[in-house]
């Protein structure tokens, strides 16, 4: 119905051009359009963390970004953490402390982590505590979640 | 049994390297050829007549491939089932579609299909319905008063249904009491809030007649019977798939309209129709929990004792019934008497329908109300008397030489050792430092409070004769020709862990690696039967079933193996996943190469059927009931209001413990919702039955920096039910957090005077009693 737009965006080290509605959000862009469904979605109200993805290395919440906003710019989602050699420390840590149930909150989780250690990479259970008040898990309560935060951080620390 | 290896000790859950990569798949995730969308018009009135709809712009628009009425559905799709054996109930017709009347904020009206869902959702504009607006009800209390706005006109009241248990004379007790505590509780509505809200793809296959529904659910076998049902389609030709499902706490125990409607319209449509709720629809149209209102009454003599309890309740059902909503009140009333011995007891509940969606099982599912209302009223108890509320506890405990213990309620309670678990969270919590401490600061002005909660509950669900659609579960263990083994479970977990504690199972008893155990579960197709996850009955029912499979697997194996080794089965022992002779040590074989043998079939005893595998249909001969005592420390800012957890304490008791790092998430977990419950939670609806908490800005889910620290410990009394001895742990955490935080809070306000406080506390409500507002 509507018109469309050529967007160019690089996506997990790949360019990206593809056509695309004006209201399309980033985040079914993302799932629907690319095919990478590790970015949930439990709000549309920028209210749950799920769907947190970087864009151009800030974390965002791709609910309530529209995918024209990001031409040009640099997404990476939960997928372009692993690598061929494995997990991610953070990726690690979830698994480790059992800082996942459900699993539904995790990507979003973890790229919210993610931010807060690039930020801030010696954070107090307070500071980390606050770092993920944008994120909602309904299974952990959260402690755990907290312990793979530290050990991803001191991990993180140990590797660079 | 062989030495256990895993069983009992911190195993990482396999499930998670698919999780933490993001590479799961949710109903959400699923991709499939030609798939259409569907969004669904509902309700913008809590009661209202539907004069008319006119759906022709809408058809018109490009990209829809149809639009439906409930006068286009028609008595096609029958109701929505409620499984409920009540003969005073009540159950209004709850088709998929509103019919000519809506009755809460909402309630689906009409469904837009079309080839993508932005384009869906455009139709949905277009669509004119003409409502001529009744009056509604949205208060409980005044619901169930005469003169009431009807929420369904076929009956004179909204009285949806009554019942009662107990035993004993009540009016002998109040004679024979020294002191009558009376108090009225309100337990607010509650939003399940599972961060993946529901879901649902369902498809039709013509030509082979199959329709295969995948929905975000926790009971996909009982989905099929009753979409069986609702569809009038043979249930042999019915598919459903559970896929990843990204948390349910109770609302995915449930069958729900949109599933009969999505299942219909591939079916007429013959091809693939997919529907995802959105978090506003979630809040509107998912169940709530809770929602009761009671006034206890408790006959106590002056040292403590208490004689007799009654709790007359009402339940906000909603307008219509969902699958348990009516059975919400038997868990409450059946758990009144808590973890003391009263010899009297009487429960009473009146259903009232109100403009409101259902409520239904969440998280707890009526304990949590017994729980709040028995230690709340020990705690009001304790201040009447004067009395410390751990002697008062400590004098009405059940002791474990009661057990099983026979409860005025009608159960008999499997095991339990209530004092080991209060001493053992008393000494973490230093309490006679506390309580000294406590007076130091009232003497400074600051507002110290200890609450507890020295719950009980009831979970295993449970005995087939007491649960409206059977209690049983099914487990299948079968090792394959290179020794792989493979679980069938009946349970569908959506994030209990079980495809890894179940393995840890199969794995000990067979001693096969973990590794070469697949827990499979979540389809019909592949899974014989099942009833699913709720209830804490993972572990002890579903997990028992594959215990008992599993031991008769090895059975199997070592008559293999004793006919492979020409000797009787009295002469072989198992360790390590081989059987060898006794006394022979290098004659033996691995079960390995059993089951290699039992698919080649060429080296088993007489008689024998080839392959090696086993089906185990547990049905449990009661209840289980795990216990514990949970302590908070709160200091109350009386200027603000706000409420400081300072140290929380949490000593449970689940029975023997297959993970205890499992255990662990799930009882925080707990904590995390029933702290929401106490100090967060609430979903209002105004007085015309608007929805007020429509979104997650409104309605206040617990964040990572609401939780307090928390310290914890277990003590671990075996079940007699099952032969591991497990109780279950899902529900305990919020059954008994909450009571506690309750308690601490009107500890610390004593000196203001205050009595009770009704649910949640927030700082409004705190800052008011502090300025000397009404008790
Ligand atoms: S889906 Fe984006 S924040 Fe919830
Ligand atoms: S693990 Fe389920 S919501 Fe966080």
């Amino acid at each position: 119905m509507s018109n469309t737009t050529t967007i160019q965006v690089r996506v997990n080290g790949v360019s990206r051009t593809e056509e695309v509605q004006p209201r399309l959000l980033l985040v079914h862009y993302l799932r629907d359009v690319l095919g990478l469904t590790g970015t949930h979605i439990g709000c549309e109200t920028s209210l749950c963390g799920a769907c947190t993805v970087m864009v151009d290395g800030a974390a965002v919440k791709s609910c309530t970004l529209l995918a024209v906003q990001t031409d040009g710019c640099e997404v990476e989602t939960i997928e372009s953490l692993a690598t061929d050699d494995g997990l991610h420390p953070i990726q690690e840590a979830f698994w480790d402390c059992h800082g996942l149930q459900c699993g539904f909150c995790t990507p979003g989780m973890i790229m919210a982590t993610r931010q807060l250690l690039q930020e801030n990479p010696s954070p107090s259970e307070e500071e980390i505590r606050h770092g993920l008040e944008g994120n909602i898990c309904r299974c952990t309560g959260y402690k755990h979640i907290v312990d793979a935060v530290k050990q991803a951080a001191e991990q993180m620390k140990a590797g660079t | 049994m062989p030495v256990s290896k895993l069983v009992g000790t911190k195993v990482k859950r396999r499930e998670d390297p698919r999780l933490v990569q993001g590479l799961s798949h949710y109903v959400d995730d699923l991709r499939m050829a030609d798939v259409m969308h569907a969004a669904i018009l509902r309700s913008p009135h809590a009661h209202a007549r539907i004069n008319g709809i006119n759906t022709d712009a809408a058809r018109a628009l490009s990209g829809v491939v149809t639009v439906l009425t409930g006068a286009d559905i028609g008595d096609s799709v029958g109701s929505v089932p409620c499984a409920a054996a009540n003969p005073t109930l009540r159950t209004p017709p709850h088709p998929v579609l509103a019919q000519d009347e809506v009755r809460y904020v909402g309630e689906p009206v009409a469904v837009a299909v079309a080839g993508d869902s932005y384009t869906a959702r455009d139709a949905l504009d277009l669509i004119e319905v003409d409502y001529e607006p009744l009056p509604a009800v949205s208060d409980l209390e005044k619901a169930l008063q005469p003169g009431s706005p009807l929420v369904h006109s076929q009956w004179d009241s909204n009285q949806a249904f009554t019942f009662e248990c107990g035993t004993g004379d009540m009016d002998k007790a109040r004679a024979e009491a020294d002191v009558i505590v009376k108090q009225k509780f309100i337990h607010q509505r509650l939003a399940p809030i599972p961060v993946e809200t529901r879901g649902v793809v369902a498809r039709y296959f013509p030509g082979e007649d199959e329709l295969t529904v995948w929905s975000s659910t926790q009971i996909p076998h009982l989905l099929r019977a009753m979409l069986a049902l609702m569809l009038n389609f043979p249930e042999h030709r019915i598919r459903i798939i559970a896929p990843e499902v990204g948390g349910g706490f109770g609302c995915k125990l449930n069958v729900y309209r949109e599933e009969g409607l999505l299942a219909h319209l591939a079916m007429k449509l013959k091809g693939t129709v997919k529907w995802i709720e959105g978090r506003r629809e979630n809040m509107q149209a998912t169940i709530h929990g809770r929602g009761q209102v009671g006034t206890v009454e408790a006959a106590v003599k002056k040292d403590g004792t208490i004689l007799g309890v009654t709790y007359d309740s009402l339940l906000d059902t909603g307008a219509y019934h969902q699958l348990l909503t009516p059975g919400m009140p038997p868990l409450t009333g059946l758990m009144i008497s808590g973890s003391y011995k009263i010899p009297t007891l009487k429960f009473t509940s009146t259903g009232g329908f109100t403009n409101k969606v259902a409520t239904d099982a969440y998280r707890g599912a009526g304990r949590p109300e017994a729980t709040l209302v028995i230690e709340r009223t020990l705690d009001l108890i304790a201040r009447e008397l004067d009395m410390d509320p751990v002697e008062l506890r400590r004098k009405n405990f059940a002791q474990p030489s009661d057990f099983p213990l026979q409860v005025a309620t009608g159960l008999a309670y499997d095991s339990g050792n209530y004092q080991a678990a209060l001493d053992r969270a008393l000494e973490m919590v230093g309490y006679q430092d506390l309580r000294a401490e406590q007076q130091r600061l009232r003497e400074q002005g600051r507002y110290l409070g200890i609450g507890f909660s020295t719950y009980v509950e009831i979970c295993a669900m449970g005995p087939s004769a007491a649960l409206p659609a059977g209690g049983w579960e099914s487990g299948t263990v079968r090792m394959d020709f290179t020794g792989k083994a493979t679980v069938l479970t009946g349970v569908s977990p959506h994030g209990q862990g079980e495809e890894t504690t179940f393995a840890q199972i199969v794995s000990d008893d067979l001693g096969v690696p973990i590794e070469d155990v697949a827990v499979l579960h979540g389809d019909t197709a592949v899974v014989p039967n099942g009833i699913g996850t709720f209830g804490s009955r993972g572990i002890s029912v579903g997990g028992t079933a594959v215990y008992m499979a599993t031991q008769q697997v090895r059975e199997k194996a070592e008559a293999i193996a004793a006919n492979v080794l020409e000797c009787s089965t009295d002469d072989l022992e198992f360790e390590d996943g081989k059987f060898t002779v006794k006394g022979v040590p290098d004659k033996g074989i691995t079960i390995q190469e059993v089951a290699l043998q039992a698919h080649v079939a060429t080296k088993l005893p007489a008689g024998m059927e080839p392959g090696l595998q086993a089906t185990s249909v547990f049905e449990p001969s009661n209840f289980t009931f795990p216990f514990g005592t949970h302590i908070c420390v709160v200091e109350v800012d009386t200027q603000s209001g706000e409420i400081e957890i300072k140290k929380y304490v949490a000593v449970d008791d689940c029975g023997k413990v297959i993970n205890p790092m499992i255990v662990d998430g799930q009882v925080q977990g707990g904590i995390a919702q029933g702290l929401g419950q106490a100090l967060l939670e609430e979903v209002v609806y105004d007085e015309d039955g608007q929805l007020v908490t429509g979104s997650l800005m409104d309605y206040a889910v617990a964040r990572a920096e609401d939780l307090p620290q928390l310290e914890f410990d277990r003590t671990e009394t075996p079940s007699p039910v099952n032969p591991m001895g497990v109780k279950g742990v899902g529900e305990a955490g919020t059954i008994g957090s909450t009571p506690s935080i309750v308690n601490a809070v009107v500890d610390a306000l004593a000196p203001f005077g205050v009595k009770h406080i009704d649910l949640p506390l927030k700082p409004e409500k705190i800052w008011r009693l502090c300025q000397g507002g009404n008790k």
